[in-house]
């Protein structure tokens, strides 16, 4: 257990130094009185050394990419290069201000204006807006396009967008922000969209569709010729989570093959690092016909000039962002695209989709697979087996793979299998680091069998045992009670 | 290629193992007229020295704020940031790992965020506070979605001394949910009190107040919660500044009812507006009506102290369209920053930085107003390091006059009006430029 830093503090330290006053007015002779704090926040006392090492102890127990393979489905947690993080701390980048004079923001806008550029043609969309700063945000502004859409068409019965059972539920969370009623979609024996009962319950009410694609099972909506048949017949846009692009770079441009909006999710696909859960980037592209409803500003580029562009004010949707969005996570993902080009780009899926189809061909000999045709990027493999002949569950797995040095996959996600165990180990794996994770979670099917008890027991060697997170929630402990 | 391991070679080996003989039988269920024809037409792949030769050709086109001299502000600032931060922030154990929801593995992360929800709440006087909101703008707009939660009351009421972007930002967010915003007009600079007691009734489910407002100005809080509590089941949302809570009072003792504001100053870079991260704390009577992820302590098998995101059952990936929010991904390597940052200014540096922007904004402000023409298009209104003054000729020539002198002189909010922000960055010496630049632009 490490103190808290409010446990390190002892008065009068100090970890920063400013230069001395140049002025000695005092504070109530500039501001009056009763707008003063009059106790002080009680922020911890202690010299950099002493902040250093506390964060640096924390830091230890984290796991992260360098560390091992982190094979949680759907977040694509592939390695993040450094030169990223080297060229994107220059101190042009670093220190912009966004409300700088055009002309002197003009590199910047030209990097924008080409992630912009790259990205349509990778999707197939018309264009894309890099507002939207995370993927949810994302599916918020693609979702509010689509109303924008209607809503300019006169269709104020569109009330509904369908959604499959094995969506994320940012994707219903997001429709709900919007104002939109959520219909789900039931899968079909396959994994995939089951089409007669979207038959069923598309009509002139509904809005648009959300799909995953690949879904969240890691497989291809093999249909969606017939989908966007069905949910163009009445007007209703079709609205692609980007959030498993990784599978498709260079294979399938989605603009192409019936999708209207799409969203990106540049810290997984493009590599941004994920930050302990942020902050990330989501873009939003669309089809032509939904350009004039995108976010305010674009960057546009007249004789030379890159400018913020405002000009569709009138029929956008506004603004999602205060700013521009996560300009330091854009230029990541522009460095990421620009170092790999098309061929590197297509690499990607393609030993994305190779190392996941190994591991699975290893897997399947020892974990229930639901659908064992080849998969894309992930597979979705489960614990039931080991539920039911050992008593062992996915989350004693997922435990007990800790132990092992490795993440554990997302588990009981997709809601639609049960003991879910979805696992994605994306491209930058190699071969020998695949039959490791392999061999550890076949090992830990043995351990099932033959001892069950230590998987009810791990996690054994890390940092804290398993831990109380109903207690967490019944005796709400949000903040540290800081003493004096 | 350097990210990725498997040669040819191994791939045959993979293919063996799956049995496929060639890539494209993993892809069959993908329709081949569905397939892409070629290539995406892309730039050429650059190596590691031609990307790095590219960007600063970019770089090379900018002309940032650390070569001028900048009193640029408006909802992003240029405070100190001490080079531990970045020390930290930029270790792989902390930015390369995920949300932590295998706490086992995460006691890192859970950890920073619980020192950084206390951080807040020490500031803001508040009981709770999550990990953060993506910036500011959308923190008072979910804010204003909460607020609606807690006492089914539709009407929000905004005033014009709001940051104009948060407003647009507000509007994206409350549309959906039916939510009525109504304008309570400025007067000399902060909140009309007069025309807000008008059109408070038993209707309006909240009051926002920004303070140190979008002009700068320090708002009567103490005033502006009495009318907004004028009515049993309205709340008072506060956006506020985390630097100025340093020698400002805190949001609590006005008794606000939700706390929200802009982060970056403490310890982000502006990256030219993000990522920026909003911070969002409120009372424990209401922590189940929160957004986001929220860490809480808790023990492990053994007893032993440990933390968990907790509350997880308010969040889209358990409630779906029923969840409180949409968010997901959040803020939470800023936050990182913002907590080193606050641990390493302490209570002293933090009340520092506050005072020693609040004489560097004043001593200009009182500089500027000595040329004939200039005066504080608010006299009357306190404020702590932006203030708006009135210009002898349009403030967007004034912008452009300074440029060439690598003057960044502040954000024009009206014709014949401008916005100046100084924060502890800068000396006596460049403020002195400044107003001499500004005398000799006003004045030939």
């Amino acid at each position: 257990m490490s103190k808290t830093i409010f446990e390190h503090s002892s008065t009068g330290r100090k970890g920063v130094c400013l230069p001395p006053r140049e002025f000695d007015t005092a504070l109530e002779s500039l501001i009056p009185e009763k707008y003063l704090r009059k106790n002080a926040a009680r922020l911890p006392e202690l010299s950099e050394l002493d902040v250093m090492r506390h964060y640096i102890e924390l830091s230890h127990k984290n796991h992260f990419i360098e560390k091992g393979l982190y094979p949680l489905g759907s977040c694509t947690m592939k390695y993040n290069p450094k030169i990223h993080e080297s060229l994107v701390r220059h101190t042009c980048f670093a220190n912009l201000h966004p409300y700088q004079h055009e002309s002197t923001l003009q590199g910047a806008l030209e990097l924008l204006y080409e992630l912009q550029e790259d990205l349509a043609e990778i999707s197939g969309m018309a264009k894309v807006t890099l507002q939207p700063v995370a993927g949810a945000q994302g599916e918020f502004t693609g979702i509010k396009i689509i109303s924008a859409y209607h809503k300019a068409k006169g269709n104020t019965h569109k009330t509904k967008i369908i959604i499959p059972d094995s969506a994320h539920g940012t994707n219903p969370a997001s429709c709900n922000l919007v104002g939109f009623d959520v219909v789900e979609l039931k899968s079909d024996a396959d994994g995939r969209c089951d089409l007669a009962r979207l038959k069923e319950i598309v009509d002139e009410n509904t809005a648009g569709f959300m799909l995953t694609n690949p879904n969240t099972l890691g497989l291809f909506e093999t249909q969606i010729e017939q989908i966007a048949e069905i949910l163009h017949s009445v007007d209703a846009l079709i609205y692609m989570d980007g959030a498993n692009l990784n599978a498709l770079l260079g294979i399938v441009q989605p603009g192409k093959i019936g999708f209207d909006v799409i969203h990106f999710n540049l810290h997984k696909t493009f590599s941004t690092p994920h930050g302990g859960g942020g902050p990330g980037a989501g873009p939003v592209g669309v089809a032509e016909k939904l350009i004039p409803y995108l976010p305010v500003p674009m960057v546009t580029k007249q004789d030379g000039v890159y400018h913020l562009d405002y000009s569709n004010e009138s029929t956008s949707i506004g603004k999602v962002h205060g700013f521009y969005g996560n300009f330091a996570v854009l230029v990541r993902a522009y460095i990421y695209i620009k170092m790999l080009g098309a061929k590197g780009l297509r690499r990607i899926s393609e030993n994305a989709i190779i190392n996941a189809n190994y591991l699975m061909a290893i897997l399947k000999d020892y974990y229930h697979i639901q659908h064992l045709e080849p998969c894309m990027h992930e597979f979705v493999a489960d614990g039931t087996m080991q539920k039911k002949e050992n008593g062992v569950s996915t989350l004693d797995i997922a435990k007990r793979l800790l132990d092992k040095g490795f993440h554990a996959p997302t588990i009981y996600f997709p809601l639609i299998i049960p003991e879910a165990m979805m696992i994605e180990p994306t491209e930058t794996e190699s071969i020998e680091s695949l039959d490791a994770f392999a061999e550890a979670m076949i090992e830990i099917a043995q351990e099932a069998k033959e001892n069950p008890e230590l998987l009810h027991e791990a996690p054994l060697t890390t940092p804290v045992r398993r831990v109380d997170d109903v207690r967490a929630v019944k005796m709400l402990d949000p903040i540290f009670k800081i003493e004096n | 290629m350097p990210y990725i391991s498997n040669t040819d070679r191994d791939r045959q080996k993979m293919f063996a193992r799956i049995g496929i003989s060639k890539f494209e039988d993993l892809i069959q269920a993908i329709p081949e007229k569905f397939r892409l024809d070629g290539e995406l037409k892309l730039d050429k792949a650059m190596s590691e020295l031609e990307i790095t030769h590219k960007i600063k050709s970019q770089t090379c086109k900018n002309l940032c704020t650390q070569s001028t001299n900048s009193f640029l502000g408006a909802g992003v600032y240029d405070h100190f940031i001490p080079a531990a931060v970045d020390s930290i922030v930029s270790r792989p154990e902390f930015f390369t790992a995920y949300t932590p929801y295998q706490a086992e593995v995460s006691q890192g992360t859970l950890q920073y965020i619980y020192e950084y929800q206390t951080m807040i709440c020490e500031l803001t006087g508040m009981e709770i506070a999550n990990a953060s909101m993506y910036d500011a703008a959308s923190a008072v707009a979910e804010a204003i979605l909460m607020a609606v939660r807690k006492n089914k009351l539709t009407k929000a009421i905004l005033p014009a001394t709001l940051h104009p972007e948060f407003v647009k930002v507000i509007k994206s967010y409350t549309e959906g949910a039916g939510i009525e915003l109504l304008t309570v007009p400025a007067r000399d600079g902060v909140i009309d009190s007069t025309a807000l007691k008008a059109i408070m009734d038993e209707s309006i489910g909240s009051v926002v107040m920004q303070s140190p407002n979008y002009f700068g100005n320090i708002e009567d809080a103490d005033l502006i919660s009495e009318i907004a509590h004028s009515q049993a089941k309205s709340l008072l949302i506060a956006c506020v500044d985390p630097i100025s809570l340093a020698i400002l009072k805190a949001p609590a003792e006005y008794n606000a009812d939700i706390v929200v504001g802009e982060g970056q100053a403490l310890g982000n870079s502006m990256y030219m507006g993000g990522p920026l991260f909003g911070f969002f704390a409120t009372k424990l009577d209401m922590a189940r009506q929160m957004p986001g992820r929220i860490v809480g302590g808790t023990l492990d098998k053994e007893g032993k102290r440990a933390y968990a995101l907790t509350l997880q059952a308010r969040e889209q990936h358990i409630r779906r369209e029923k969840a409180t929010s949409n968010i997901c991904s959040n803020q939470s390597l800023c936050t990182l920053a913002a907590t080193v940052y606050m641990s390493l200014m302490g209570r002293e540096g933090l009340k520092e930085a506050a005072l020693q922007s609040t004489q560097n904004a004043h001593y200009l402000a009182n500089e500027l107003c000595q040329i004939k023409g200039i005066s504080m298009a608010y006299p009357d209104a306190p404020f702590f390091k932006e203030f708006v003054i009135n210009t002898p000729l349009p403030a967007a020539m004034i912008i452009e006059k300074m440029l060439p002198q690598a003057i960044y002189a502040g954000v024009a909010v009206a014709e014949n009006q401008l916005m100046i922000a100084v924060t502890e960055k800068k000396g006596r010496s460049e403020i002195d430029d400044f107003v001499k630049a500004m005398q000799e632009v006003c004045h030939v």
